[in-house]
């Protein structure tokens, strides 16, 4: 057992063990450039043959989506603000913010690592899928995921989340939801690649005198060892719903054991001194 | 500010920012009692199974034989509990095909497989009298498992993304161990003769003490790192608090009626049955604070935003 726990890792998909892995498939989710049309979660529906999740109205914004879940793997959350804005460019001092949410597909996945079964299991692309012949729904995964994405679905009994289009990767394809997006906000690509691009993304905002911006989840150095689907946002995180730093539950794993191998001993020693003496 | 049935709020409304004020964490999908009843019948089951066989090796064969028969049963009860609250129940055997360090459950998993078999082993060599230098060596097997048994729940629930549980870590495991002291001892002084029971009774009360100290820690986030008292603000305040709370003078009251119980079988019936409803308080009330800990996005944001804008 040498897989790493926390930290950065470059190679995720030889620690999983796999020999001669593609390169790190990702997501780069440019919210500048949303305009929340939605495509992306239609595709998503439409290609995994996910069912509906409900048809309430949130009443709070035009998001009548609410959040990601086991039957919404591509979420677009929509955020009205009426704060001033930093440049005024003519537009009035309320903005809109679109960002289409996906599952993370952690360096350190908290669902992998808490799974019981082996259903969780990382891809050849570095990604994170549920085997759902295997999953018998214990829901570990659901507590354990820091972004709140996985979660079961009711009347199902299994957990279920994005695979980034595992079918597709293999056929050389992007996932649907990149596929389908309009403005390029969702773009798919070696994570390498991606990472770049989003940094010459990010220079170019700045330069244009948008300071808000800023990357998400493409830090190595953050609690889950870097996302596989990271962001460019233009607020706080947790305006957009995503935890403002968010760390793997099993980077304490090793000092959760020790604390529980000390209270094991106190109830053996408690057991052991109420049996001194006669009676 | 007091509140209606509540204690006054220690923390300040800290402000922060939220998607709509919707959670960020999924509420956890595990409910009550099936969570809560296992948590409370692990540590039965293992406390028993360590306290049978010490009274065994002591030759107490009545405290013995009850221990085992309790280890057994809530071993089994236990178990049926994790398996009605999969999704896909049929599917419980998948929890055997992997063994997987990183997963406590997994580890869990394979930890009440042996202690069951352990436990059914010894209780049935036990009632039947067939093989008892098997019976023993089961029960001193169990007596391995049972402490692991009941002490690897403070990690399971602590593995996970709950700000109240994670932050609990260092806890959790000692509640556990001193719940299923309290409550091991508390079925004995109950179903065995009193002129045996003595050990039982001191293991009750030295159990509740640990009980207690160790859910005092939690409720103040005692040695918790960052923003104690904003995370373990669900175990002070709603359901969680109230039935923390009821817990404390349970499990104080069978305590105190365990130490003045001397053989009055009534006596040690009564307190049995506070500190076992003691026991069972504890476990609801983290399984609570759990709920509402996923649920209201404050307990994420706040401490993770402090982190971040420290650069810790």
């Amino acid at each position: 057992m040498n897989h790493r726990l926390h930290g950065p890792l470059t190679d995720v998909a030889e620690d999983a063990g796999y020999a001669d892995p593609p390169e790190r498939a990702g997501f780069f989710t440019d919210t500048s450039v949303c305009i929340g049309c939605k495509a992306c979660e239609v595709a998503c529906k439409e290609w995994n043959a996910i069912p509906d999740d409900g048809f309430a109205l949130t009443g709070m914004s035009y998001d009548n989506t609410g959040a990601l879940g086991a039957s919404t793997w591509r979420h677009v959350a929509f955020v009205e603000q009426s704060k001033p804005r930093e440049v005024d460019d003519g537009a009035g001092s309320s903005r809109w913010l679109m960002a289409s949410d996906v599952c993370k597909h952690c360096t350190h996945a908290a669902c992998l690592d808490v799974c019981p079964t082996g259903a969780l299991f990382r891809t050849e692309f570095a990604t994170v899928v549920v085997q759902q012949d295997i999953c018998n729904g214990c829901a570990y995964c659901v507590s354990a995921c820091p972004y709140g994405v996985i979660d079961r679905r009711e009347g199902d009994g299994r957990a279920w989340k994005c695979t980034m289009c595992y079918d597709r990767l293999g056929d050389g394809m992007e996932p649907a939801c990149a596929k389908a997006c309009p403005t390029d906000s969702i773009q798919y690509g070696p994570l390498d690649e991606l990472r770049e691009r989003a940094k010459e993304r990010l220079g170019d905002l700045h330069d244009q005198g948008v300071t808000e911006a800023r990357l998400y989840g493409e830090d190595e150095n953050d609690g889950v060892g870097g996302d596989g689907a990271f962001f460019l946002l233009l607020d706080e995180p947790e305006v957009y719903g995503l935890p403002p730093d968010p760390v793997v539950t099993t980077r304490d794993l090793t000092a959760m054991w020790k604390w529980a191998g000390g209270a094991a001993a106190a109830l053996v020693g408690c057991a052991a001194v109420s049996f001194l003496g006669r009676r | 500010m007091p509140r209606p049935g509540g204690e006054e709020r220690m923390v300040p409304r800290a402000e922060f920012q939220s998607y709509y004020g919707r959670p960020i964490l999924k509420r956890p999908r595990w409910k009550a009692p099936h969570m809560p009843g296992y948590l409370y019948l692990g540590g039965l089951s293992g406390a028993a199974a360590t306290m049978a066989a010490l009274a065994d090796a002591t030759g107490r064969e009545r405290l013995s034989l009850t221990g085992r028969l309790t280890a057994a049963t809530a071993a089994v009860a236990g178990s049926a509990l994790l398996i009605a609250e999969l999704g896909r129940p049929e599917r419980f055997l998948h929890m055997l095909r992997v063994f997987k360090p990183t997963s406590p459950m997994s580890v869990g998993s394979w930890v009440l497989a042996a202690h069951g078999g352990l436990t059914g082993a010894a209780a049935a060599s036990a009632v039947t009298g067939i093989a008892p230098p098997l019976g023993r060596a089961a029960g001193v097997g169990a007596a391995l498992t049972g402490p692991v048994l009941a002490t690897y729940t403070g990690v399971l629930i602590a593995d996970t993304a709950v700000p109240a549980w994670h932050e609990g870590y260092r806890h959790l495991p000692l509640l556990f161990a001193g719940s299923a002291l309290a409550s091991a001892g508390a079925a004995a002084m109950a179903f065995a003769p009193p002129e045996e029971a003595g050990p039982a009774r001191r293991m009750a009360v030295l159990g509740a003490g640990l009980e207690l100290a160790a859910a005092g820690t939690l409720e103040h986030g005692t040695g918790m790192r960052e923003h104690p008292e904003l995370i373990s603000e669900p175990y002070r305040t709603g359901r969680a608090g109230t039935l923390l709370r009821a817990a404390r003078w349970l499990t104080a009251a069978g305590a105190a009626g365990t130490l003045v119980a001397g053989r009055s079988r009534t006596t040690a019936v009564l307190s049995g049955l506070a500190l076992t409803g003691g026991a069972l308080c504890t476990r609801f009330g983290v399984f609570h604070a759990g709920l509402v800990s996923a649920e209201d996005p404050r307990y994420t944001v706040v401490p993770q935003r402090a982190r971040r804008s420290t650069g810790a």
